[in-house]
């Protein structure tokens, strides 16, 4: 991890293994729609509306998990100062938004047939938007603080602070009386759960992994691409350096 | 008098005088305490039933307008600057700061939440729960907003983006502070008045560090 810290050995790293990720996570994507749509059987209780599940049971998982890559990329960023701990929460929050308005919405859908009603106020569904809002605020400091250094810093002590609401959102089916179903995979003990159902399950939740971490090292070329060219206009801005590109520079 | 009283005592000092805004958060309670039972309607029922979670909200947005003269005036004229060369550690002087504003904002709410139920009709079970959970729940309230007005010191419009940040922290606050009146009414525990409890220790005792680490990123631009 702290051979990448230089930007440039990142750069050169992630342009050789980008396809090789970008293509597993389609192929991933493809066998697991595959799956979930043909091979795994209809519950016998909801029918072919249970199918739902195979997109929004791996969308939660993603949301907690990049809330938690991004916290312990915060943490690194303040206590260590990898350089590139930043850039990497940085370009993994809106992903993590997007999973997390994913499961919100599919859970919804599917909650109209199976419960009657497209929302309830219980534990884990109102954790999960507070994590929406998190996330939310997470984006919008970044782009309230001017300076990159200094946003990124704040940034990482409010993904830290934030941070307290994924326990709760884990243990919320557990510590009350919820609507939600309980864990049924992420438990102690073998999964509840018949291998015909879990195993198109886990392929797509590889693909959402696998297009997770294509997306976010896509993101993160972005932000250092970006931030070199900043570091150019600012150094052309200060004026005559010997060093400065040459091309449409004016002498003083 | 210690550098912390001294610290306190400059921060309700400044807020009772005039430009201050000590009342504006207490004004602002009342205003919008009165304001919704002519939007919902004066069914005295429904209004009992939604007094507890109607006031918490009041309260937590009274908390939220006064939050952003926390540190900016000081930030501004570099009094931050000298409070942070000074003998208290920032974190102590974030904790001065959070009690202040509590003093100022919390406790007159926590007073006036009393005589504004009888607006709404509030059982009387439930008057004790009601004052109990603010007088709980509103230090928590400050510390939370705290480490949301640190963060937020120099950002360019700052004032919006603290409620977006503040919000999420306060949520458990309002859940549990009007779960215990809702409680208290239909003869419920004091579950919620215990979670309350211990998301206020939770805030109080761990905000000074973030919203000491947010000044510091601040003050060494």
């Amino acid at each position: 991890m702290l051979r990448y810290s230089n930007p440039g050995r990142f750069m050169d790293a992630t342009a050789a293994l980008l396809p090789w990720i970008a293509w597993s996570a389609g192929m991933l994507l493809a066998a697991g729609f595959y799956l979930a749509l043909f091979v795994a059987p209809a519950d016998y209780q909801q029918g072919e509306a249970a199918r739902i599940m195979f997109v929004h049971v791996p969308a939660a998982w993603m949301a907690m998990f990049v809330y938690a890559a991004m916290a312990g990329a915060s943490l690194t960023g303040l206590v260590f100062k990898h350089p590139l701990a930043d850039v990497a929460a940085k370009a993994a929050a809106p992903l993590g938004a997007c999973f997390t308005a994913l499961a919100l919405v599919t859970g919804m859908l599917w909650g109209k047939p199976m419960w009657g009603t497209y929302w309830v106020w219980d534990a884990r569904l109102t954790s999960v938007l507070i994590l929406f809002f998190v996330y939310l605020g997470y984006i919008a400091l970044w782009s309230a603080i001017e300076e990159p250094a200094r946003a990124a810093r704040a940034a990482a002590i409010f993904c830290l602070v934030g941070a307290a609401n994924l326990p709760v959102i884990h243990f919320s089916v557990d510590w009350w009386n919820t609507l939600h179903q309980p864990a049924s995979v992420a438990r102690l003990g073998r999964p509840a759960m018949d291998a015909g159902f879990l195993w198109p399950l886990l392929v797509m939740a590889a693909g959402y992994m696998t297009s997770f971490a294509a997306l976010t090292i896509l993101r993160m070329r972005t932000e250092i691409l970006e931030r070199r060219a900043r570091a150019l206009l600012l150094a052309r801005a200060h004026g005559a350096h010997p060093l400065a590109p040459a091309h449409g520079a004016h002498a003083p | 008098m210690t550098a912390f009283a001294a610290l306190v005592a400059r921060d309700l000092t400044l807020a009772l005088r005039a430009g201050g805004g000590a009342w504006l958060a207490a004004g602002f309670f009342a205003a919008v305490a009165a304001i919704v039972p002519l939007g919902v309607g004066a069914d005295l029922v429904l209004l009992a039933r939604i007094a507890g979670g109607v006031l918490w909200v009041a309260a937590v947005l009274a908390m939220l307008i006064s939050l952003d003269r926390l540190f900016q005036a000081d930030f501004e004229d570099g009094g931050l600057d000298a409070l942070a060369l000074g003998p208290l550690s920032l974190e102590a002087v974030a904790a001065a700061k959070i009690l202040a504003h509590w003093l100022t904002t919390g406790a007159p709410l926590t007073i006036l939440a009393a005589p504004l139920a009888l607006l709404f009709n509030l059982p009387d079970a439930a008057y004790g729960a009601l004052v109990l959970s603010l007088g709980l729940g509103t230090p928590g309230l400050s510390a939370a907003g705290a480490v949301g007005a640190a963060l937020t010191l120099s950002a360019r419009r700052g004032g919006l983006i603290l409620p977006l940040i503040v919000l999420p922290l306060a949520t458990p606050a309002v859940i549990f502070g009007a779960g215990a009146v809702l409680g208290a009414i239909e003869g419920m525990g004091p579950a919620a008045l215990l979670f309350l409890s211990a998301y206020a220790l939770g805030t109080v005792l761990l905000a000074p560090f973030a919203a000491a680490a947010a000044l510091r990123l601040h003050l060494a631009a």
